[in-house]
């Protein structure tokens, strides 16, 4: 069948639906959501699905501060009918060495020069905090009482759902497999099935495999992407309430409102590529780890363990905007672990430079040329 | 489940009606997936043991589909719940050379 649109979004995990449900609030025209599976059942249905303001990179911690404000109101705006277990507990990020003490330091004045209400807090003070955290070697910790974390499948839904209602088109199974220029700006994008869609504008927001639709439009792009494992617990009794996140055992782990902990550790040896399998070693690293720091964690039981993918660009922030070799090429990819967290912005702002209206927020810096320019500054928190 | 309440429950672990279930696959969400994901329909202790069966007859039912023409939903280790300490202590004993 063939088919024609305004705009093909290719990716329905959480920013496809975003961008979706933002350009059609702003009055665009046809928008068609491309989803290779069901929805969120890329990077963003198998992340830790934290947001937080604390950054190190001013541009990484305006992102942040303006989604979780609209993380705030988002299931009103996107009149949503159920709950999106936004649990606004803060991240507590304990520190263990005077350097990393220091690199907070230097973190949490640049949040208070952005508004972001972080602050450092003593050894006593976070243990009062998060009571079950061990005190062994803690010096202190870095802590943001409007950080959190939300229901990344609830959240999608909403967003998809509010998008449909104003006309949207989302289809689940519906691969891309080639993206064919045409004359003028139009394209066509083929689907595995023989379907059609022509088009002028096509955002790219297919998380982990933004390469590999990037290739279909003659794209190179400079991301990879790489295994990231987690696991949940049983439900217990409320126990912790901000997300806690060492940077020192590369470990975050917070407590759903349903009672269950969800956690995971990076490992610095996982290879480049498209492996979502489960490791055992896995198991035992987080295990370890955690129960080392939070030893009451030693009780509760692991019910299952998964595996995702982070889309990972050379400085840790994502890639932004327009190709200029190709004219109506869009991006929001490479959010190198980062991307549910920003994306009530991101969906704002491409929804807006798509729109060529004027953007909420400065992204310039944030287009693919930055790489052809050499303008890398490294995130220097980024588990 | 025709002669079944709306409340009746599907999954256990997790107090999963038919009702919740229904509603959602009305609402589009067809597959063992979705619906795991949104209602935590077998994410509970026993990882969708007992529920499968009935939640793949429920959307069998009202795609009028055959159960062996849905999708699963992958399985996800560990079989059987294990404590944190238990996995922790076996990390330890291994680095120790006293695990295998």
């Amino acid at each position: 069948m063939k088919s024609t649109a305004d705009v093909v979004i290719i990716g329905g995990g959480v920013n496809g639906t975003a961008v979706a449900y933002n350009l059609a609030a702003r009055g665009c025209g046809k928008v068609v959501v491309l989803e290779k599976n069901t929805l969120a059942s890329g990077s963003t249905g198998r992340c830790g699905a934290g947001v937080r303001m604390q950054w190190g990179m001013e541009m990484n911690c305006r992102l942040a501060k303006g989604s979780i404000e609209r993380f705030e109101t988002l299931g009103e705006e996107l009149g949503f009918d159920g709950d999106l277990e936004f649990k606004q507990g803060g991240y507590l990020m304990p520190a263990y060495t005077e350097r990393q003490w220091r690199q907070f330091k230097q973190n949490v004045a640049l949040q208070n020069r952005l508004d972001i209400p972080s602050r450092l807090v003593t050894r006593e003070e976070t243990l009062a905090i998060v009571p079950h955290l061990s005190p062994e070697g803690l010096l202190g910790a870095a802590f943001c009482p409007k950080d959190g974390h939300l229901n990344p499948f609830k959240t999608v839904q909403a967003y998809a759902e509010a998008a449909a209602r104003l006309g949207v088109t989302i289809r689940k199974f519906a691969a891309v497999t080639a993206i064919i220029p045409m004359t003028g700006l139009n394209k066509r994008v083929v689907l595995s099935n023989g379907d059609e869609v022509e088009t002028p504008i096509v955002v790219n927001t297919a998380g982990p495999y933004s390469q590999v639709v990037g290739r279909m439009a003659g794209v190179e792009l400079p991301v990879h992407s790489e295994r990231h494992q987690i696991l949940v617990t049983e439900p217990v009794g409320s126990l912790q309430g901000p997300m806690v996140m060492s940077f020192a055992h590369g470990l975050y782990c917070q407590q759903t409102p349903h009672g269950s902990f969800i956690m995971g550790v990076g490992d610095p040896h996982e290879p480049r590529g498209f492996d979502i399998g489960h490791s055992w070693s896995f198991l035992e690293d987080v295990a370890a780890k955690v129960t080392e720091i939070m030893p009451i964690l030693r009780e509760v039981r692991v019910v299952r363990q998964w595996s995702g993918l982070y889309n990972m660009t050379p400085d840790a922030q994502p890639i932004l905007g327009e190709v200029s070799e190709v004219p109506g090429f869009f991006q929001a990819i490479g959010f190198s672990g980062h991307g549910f967290m920003l994306a009530p912005m991101t969906g704002i702002l491409l929804a807006e430079l798509i729109l060529g209206l004027k953007t909420s927020l400065d992204v310039s810096m944030l287009t693919l040329d930055r790489f052809v320019r050499g303008e890398l500054i490294r995130e220097p928190s980024v588990v | 489940m025709a002669d079944k309440g709306p409340d009746t429950i599907i999954c256990r672990c997790e107090d999963i009606t038919l009702d919740e279930v229904r509603g959602l696959i009305a609402r589009g969400y067809k597959t063992p997936d979705e619906i795991k994901r949104l209602s935590r329909c077998g994410m509970g202790q026993c990882q969708g043991r007992t529920c499968r069966l009935l939640l793949l007859q429920e959307i069998a039912a009202a795609t009028g589909g055959q159960i062996e023409d849905i999708p699963m939903s992958t399985f996800r280790p560990p079989t059987k719940p294990i404590k944190l300490g238990l996995l922790a202590k076996a990390r330890k004993e291994r680095e120790r050379g006293e695990g295998e």
